[in-house]
């Protein structure tokens, strides 16, 4: 017999105070990342060449330019899920392990936006 | 208030080394060298939509001997990190947890991630000049 109340069964949280929502974002987020993940690297290397010109174009197509920003914010997303945990699991002191924590968050914010505005302007700016 | 340091997670010391354990650090290692690889994809994207000056000066950086082999590292990060995380979704259904083929599939990662990391490198020279 458990001795949960009926609450925290349907809350499914455990002494973590969290349920298993970061697990699962992190799955997804992983999934998401093997069809992107793979499409940029056959992408790069297909390419005749890394000029600015052949680079330019090629991200300025909408089907690049999509893939490129889905990738930069789930890839900004997964490793921001994967370098909390990393914090978590290694920096024991409480104040040491929130500023670390938040450091990462903004780095990583700052990050995908970065990238992502990068990628709406050459997708959206006219050629250059 | 605690005083005294608290016990880190996963503890590390008290388990025996085994290369089933260091290919699941080395999936946290590359997760990271590749967060660090995101950034520099973001530099790289925000070089190209600066123009073709800021382009060519960052692209001028992976040309030089520690830009080649930051480039081999991230390839090689990719690429485990890849087929390693394929392992864990797979595990993730409750497959392949089992000693013997958890080790099998800890060699499977390693041949295929040097696998494809050349297949990368030889697709390159092919379809580019890529240097």
């Amino acid at each position: 017999m458990s001795i949960k109340t009926p609450l925290g069964r349907v809350l499914g949280l455990g002494a973590a105070g969290g349920g298993a929502h970061h697990w699962w974002v992190q799955r997804v987020s992983a999934v998401a990342l093997v069809p992107l993940g793979a499409w940029f690297v056959i992408s790069l290397v297909t390419l005749p060449d890394l000029g600015y010109r052949t680079v330019h174009g090629w991200l300025a197509e909408p089907l690049h330019g999509v893939l490129m920003a889905l990738l930069v914010l789930t890839a900004t997303y997964h490793a921001w899920l994967g370098v909390t945990v990393v914090i978590e699991d290694y920096v024991p002191q409480t104040t040491r392990k929130v500023t670390a924590l938040l450091v990462a968050q903004f780095l990583h914010l700052a990050v995908g936006a970065g990238a992502l505005f990068a990628v709406l302007k050459v997708a959206l700016g006219s050629a250059a | 208030m605690a005083t005294r340091p608290r016990p880190l997670s996963p503890h590390l010391q008290v388990y025996r080394p085994m290369y089933t354990m260091l290919t699941s650090i080395t999936h946290r290692a590359t997760g990271l060298g590749l967060t660090v690889g995101l950034a520099l994809l973001a530099l790289w994207l925000l070089a190209l939509a600066a123009g073709p000056a800021a382009y060519e000066r960052v692209r001028g950086l992976w040309s030089t001997p520690p830009g080649v082999v930051v480039l081999a590292g991230l390839v090689l990060a990719f690429w485990y990190h890849f087929c390693n995380g394929l392992r864990h979704l797979n595990w993730d259904t409750g497959r392949g947890l089992e000693k013997a083929s958890a080790r099998r599939s800890a060699a499977v990662v390693v041949v295929a991630t040097l696998g494809l990391s050349i297949a990368t490198l030889l697709a390159a020279l092919y379809f580019g000049a890529h240097s």
